[in-house]
């Protein structure tokens, strides 16, 4: 790891635990992130070069009482900054030997009264310390509308009066819900573009997965979120296994293991033997346990379609999702049920007329069905309604008995 | 932190007040969950309503007074009373306001309460 590099990953440990510190007193997170920003400058500046501080959380505070030191000085300060300063001097020990109040922050970012679309960017924000726009290009809205957003999210915060206390044991599991569904649809976002440019993406798979570990780390005896990190890292394993050199499509049934991050996939085979000692299954876990199961499946070439049904009735009853449900169909149709996998498709035909792998899953059936002129139209409408190009042009040309499946 | 609960009852709540049968049962209820605030030391203020078909709104337009007979708003909550409570933070007031016997069958409105600069 270069310099640079190592002085951002401690900035960034230290930087949402100082906001979590100070914001836990006022609810003010603007003016905690306004206290520290000079600090967290210097210390971008400086750390390269002189080489990490042995405790990177007390420099920095000592850089903030510099700062507020200067503030005196130079009133161009917010003065909304100045109680936090203050407060910064307050409660800040010499010895940094401060708390770890992050999951707390997580989960005001969380929080019901914050409006959904807010939640991811303000956790990127808060606990990361990322700007404003860096987080707007990797959700593709413009650096003024995402600004917006945090601001007033932040004004929420505090004028709504979201406490920083952990919720109750009633409202824990929700809350807790609520963060790690932010973190995955923060990846969902990222996964997405990658899958749009086919190159390295906006990095949001990689912040999100930071946030997940963060999660697992701040959480050591909670399963699903050991499941959620399970989850993504089983995905981002196979991430540069999803095209060929040519940059075409290759389905899961395709990929070489080869290609697959080993390390990736160790780590997530561990986190979800852990998570499973707690015997509390969960969407996350068993959602895992999938990718594990496909993973085994294709490097052992044993045959576990029964399990992956097994599995994938298990999430529907938990997460009943369109995604799950057609999934789940495709699981029926591999495990020798293609007729009742055509059934329960044409259940779900109401709502999902629209959605692509309902058309994909239903090519896949009907070309196991022998219905080569039906699942040719179906893969038709699937690439109609393909976003991503190399998809597209996998099913444009993928032959009849071809399965639409695991396009992650 | 001061927070108003405003507390939003369908029709058929408000006819509970003068029936006989679901009197006793809608009063209890109420009567119950203030109780409740009063002991816990939270309630500062409030005050039940009488039903919106009592309701006077006025507008002032143009120097013209128009006064409309029932309440600002045609909806299908009206407003049923309010209370003033002082707790910690929003999780608290919406801990209490999922207590209160409007949220199960109409619905509680959390606002902090606007205090005046000397106040805050």
């Amino acid at each position: 790891m270069s310099a640079a590099a190592a002085a951002e990953l401690a900035a960034r440990q230290a930087y949402g635990r100082l906001v979590a510190i100070l914001a836990a007193r006022t609810r003010d997170v603007a003016a905690a992130e306004d206290a520290l920003s000079e600090a967290f400058h210097a210390a971008l500046r400086r750390w390269p070069e002189t080489g990490m501080p042995e405790n990177p959380v007390a420099w920095l505070l000592t850089a903030a009482r510099r700062q507020h030191g200067h503030a005196h000085r130079h009133i161009q300060v917010r003065a909304a900054a100045e109680p936090t300063l203050r407060l910064l001097l307050e409660e800040a020990p010499e010895t940094a030997d401060i708390p770890d109040r992050r999951l707390q922050l997580l989960m005001v970012c969380a929080h019901p009264a914050i409006a959904l679309e807010a939640q991811a960017p303000l956790m990127l924000q808060t606990v990361l310390g990322l700007d404003a726009a860096r987080i707007a290009a990797c959700f593709l809205t413009s650096p003024a509308a995402m600004s917006q957003r945090l601001v007033r999210a932040k004004a929420r915060i505090r004028d709504a009066g979201i406490g920083f206390e952990l919720p109750g044991a009633a409202e824990l599991p929700a809350r807790l819900d609520s963060v790690m569904n932010a973190i995955y649809a923060a990846f969902g976002t990222g996964w997405a573009d990658l899958l749009a440019d086919g190159a390295g993406g906006t990095g949001l798979v990689e912040e999100a997965i930071w946030l997940a570990r963060l999660l697992v780390a701040l959480l050591p005896g909670a399963p699903e979120p050991k499941g959620l990190l399970a989850l993504m890292l089983y995905a981002a394993a196979r991430r540069g296994a999803r095209r060929d050199a040519a940059g075409r499509f290759v389905p899961l049934s395709a990929q070489d293991p080869q290609a697959w991050s080993r390390a990736f996939i160790a780590e997530a085979e561990a986190l979800l033997r852990d998570a499973a000692r707690a015997a509390l299954p969960g969407r996350f876990q068993i959602e895992a346990a999938i990718q594990s199961v496909h993973v085994e499946a294709r490097i052992t070439g044993a045959d576990r379609a029964a399990a992956l049904l097994a599995l994938y009735d298990l999430l529907a009853r938990l997460s009943p999702t369109a995604g799950v449900l057609v999934a789940r169909a495709a699981a029926i149709a591999d495990a020798g049920h293609a007729q009742a996998a055509l059934r329960e498709l044409d259940g779900l035909a109401g709502e999902l007329a629209g959605y692509q792998p309902w058309w994909a899953t239903r090519a896949h059936v009907l070309g196991l069905l022998g219905e080569a002129e039906a699942a040719r139209e179906a893969r038709r409408r699937a690439a109609g309604l393909a976003e991503d190009p190399a998809v597209r042009a996998w099913l444009l040309g993928a032959q009849d008995h071809a399965g639409p499946r695991n396009q992650a | 932190m001061q927070y108003a609960l405003i507390f939003a009852e369908p029709a058929t709540e408000f006819q509970k007040r003068n029936d006989p049968a679901a009197a006793p049962a809608y009063w209890g209820a109420w009567t119950g969950y203030i109780g409740a605030m009063r002991a816990a030391g939270v309630m500062t203020g409030g005050h039940g309503l009488e039903p919106p078909i009592l309701a006077t709104t006025l507008r002032l337009r143009d120097g013209q007074r128009h006064v409309q007979d029932g309440p600002y708003a045609d909806s299908k909550e009206q407003l049923g009373g309010f209370v003033a409570i002082e707790v910690p933070d929003l999780d608290t007031a919406l801990e209490w306001a999922s207590r209160s016997p409007a949220a199960a069958v109409g619905s509680v409105e959390i606002r902090p309460i606007l205090l005046a600069p000397a106040d805050a």
